[in-house]
């Protein structure tokens, strides 16, 4: 995507915007115009940058924590046919589970802190970065095989030297994901019990009517996870590029 | 012992194989073959008929099928560890340079590699000013040369080739074959392959499979590599190739 295109699409995304708020006449109390939640934004900075700090972290502990589980569970599975007969149907087990649905009980266990939202952010990307991961690992081409095994390779050695190099793009398909999860899994944990954080941000200027300052709380949100799915993506071509030899 | 250009000098060892292979129930061949200590064995014919399998049950890769038999080396030791394998793709691992693609086995193992050994072998087969490319910045020849530097790397008595040079042009071809006949001198070597001249240029035996079992076919007298003009070679290769479209009509 090129700074023009941006640029454009903020456009006419910001006269979209403006045109509904004259076309519906609402109040500034329902949607209030992009000028005004400009002015809440700058008003407020301090305390949604504050909170937009405390979001960040989790996001990014989580996202940290919730890649290196969901890898290192991977490699596992690929390892052991045991482990991956028995531990893959209740992974997908798990998935019927709705993460959301957990976030009470992780406030309950973990308290209103930043721990039950890394830990949702976690839940939430665990299982694609492992999916995905894994899928990588054991599609290592027959070819391959045939060679290290030739070779009188161990099982470990070419894990480490042929499965994850080869499965690294898959690896970045998974973390694409993950950036995208990440941050619902932390506001959502913020929604059901926080003191602190974008989401926290939201439901208490909306319970005080101040809908430009959650218009702006949104926007600072959308906009940290736009940043991280660009940083995510730059290090999954990075990898994808590694894998491939290219330059 | 170690020669001039840095791999010990071993003595390899003939193999022989003699059963019955089958898959899902029914037979796929039942083979009887020798392969010669220190020498080009070529296998041809058609496709599906099991080149590729016979060598896969020699190397213990799996083959998808049961196969009754015996496999054995001529020194009645176990053939374990004793051969080097390479395939019709080059099987470089893009993520590594040319001269870590040659050391890969020692890795594979948890080994230390030995790099000077490994640029010795890749300048033998012209890859110096290329060491410390990708795999994507080379030619197919020279993927094919690096290939083959890694399978010098690995010492091996014995040397199964699975069609290595079959995707390369003409000319790569012809080239390939007089270097790996110069630098695999002395060790015992298979090669599947589908093309006749290959065969009459450089197989110090020729055997020809079909369902009903392994056929000897007479191969040119002199020492490979030969010269692909010469009658016997041309009457070789041109026999080969009637008998192969036979099978296939």
């Amino acid at each position: 995507m090129r700074r023009r295109d941006i640029f454009y699409a903020l456009l006419i995304g910001l006269t979209i915007w403006q045109g509904l708020v004259w076309v519906t006449g609402a109040p500034h109390f329902i949607l209030p115009s992009p000028w005004r939640v400009a002015q809440a934004m700058f008003k407020s900075r301090v305390v949604i940058l504050e909170n937009a700090w405390v979001t960040a972290f989790e996001v990014l502990l989580g996202l940290v924590i919730g890649t290196l589980l969901g890898a290192a569970t991977a490699i596992q599975l690929a390892l052991s046919k045991t482990a991956e007969r028995l531990m893959l149907p209740i992974l997908v087990f798990t998935q019927a589970v709705p993460v959301f649905a957990l976030a009470p009980l992780l406030t309950l266990w973990f308290g209103y802190g930043m721990g039950s939202k890394i830990i949702m952010a976690v839940l939430i990307i665990y299982f694609p970065v492992t999916s995905a991961f894994h899928d990588g690992l054991t599609r290592t081409p027959q070819g391959y095989r045939d060679l290290a095994q030739s070779m009188g390779g161990g099982k470990y050695q070419i894990m480490r030297h042929i499965q994850i190099p080869h499965a690294l793009p898959s690896l970045g398909s998974g973390l694409k994901l993950a950036a995208v999860y990440a941050p619902i899994g932390a506001v959502i944990g913020e929604w059901v019990g926080a003191s602190k954080g974008l989401g926290y941000l939201m439901l208490l200027a909306n319970g005080r009517a101040k809908i430009d300052l959650m218009f702006a709380s949104l926007i600072v949100l959308a906009c940290l996870t736009v940043i991280l799915h660009l940083a995510v993506g730059i290090l999954a071509k990075r990898l994808t590029v590694y894998a491939q030899g290219r330059k | 012992m170690a020669n001039g250009i840095g791999w010990r000098v071993t003595s390899s060892p003939g193999i022989s194989l003699h059963g019955q292979h089958r898959i899902n129930g029914s037979v796929l061949f039942d083979a009887d073959l020798c392969l010669p200590g220190g020498m080009w064995t070529c296998l041809l014919g058609k496709s599906g008929v099991g080149k590729s399998t016979i060598l896969r049950l020699i190397l213990g890769l799996q083959t998808g099928g049961n196969f009754h038999g015996t496999i054995a080396a001529t020194d009645r030791v176990p053939l374990d560890g004793r051969i080097s394998y390479m395939a019709q793709s080059d099987l470089l691992l893009p993520w590594l340079t040319v001269l870590q693609n040659t050391v890969i086995g020692a890795k594979l193992r948890g080994e230390v590699a030995d790099t000077v050994r490994a640029k010795e072998l890749l300048h033998r087969v012209g890859l110096t000013d290329h060491i410390d490319k990708t795999p994507t910045a080379l030619s197919g020849g020279m993927r094919q040369r690096a290939a083959l530097a890694r399978t010098l790397m690995e010492d091996r008595p014995v040397v199964f080739l699975d069609e290595p040079f079959s995707a390369l042009d003409a000319s790569t071809r012809a080239d390939m074959q007089e270097l790996a006949t110069e630098v695999l001198v002395g060790k015992t070597i298979l090669l599947v392959t589908h093309d006749p001249s290959e065969a009459a240029r450089i197989g110090d035996q020729i055997l020809v499979m079909s369902p009903e079992g392994v056929q000897h076919w007479p191969a040119p007298g002199n020492t490979i590599p030969r010269d692909l003009n010469e009658p016997s070679v041309i009457d070789c290769q041109t026999r080969l190739l009637e008998h192969l479209r036979g099978h296939q009509a």
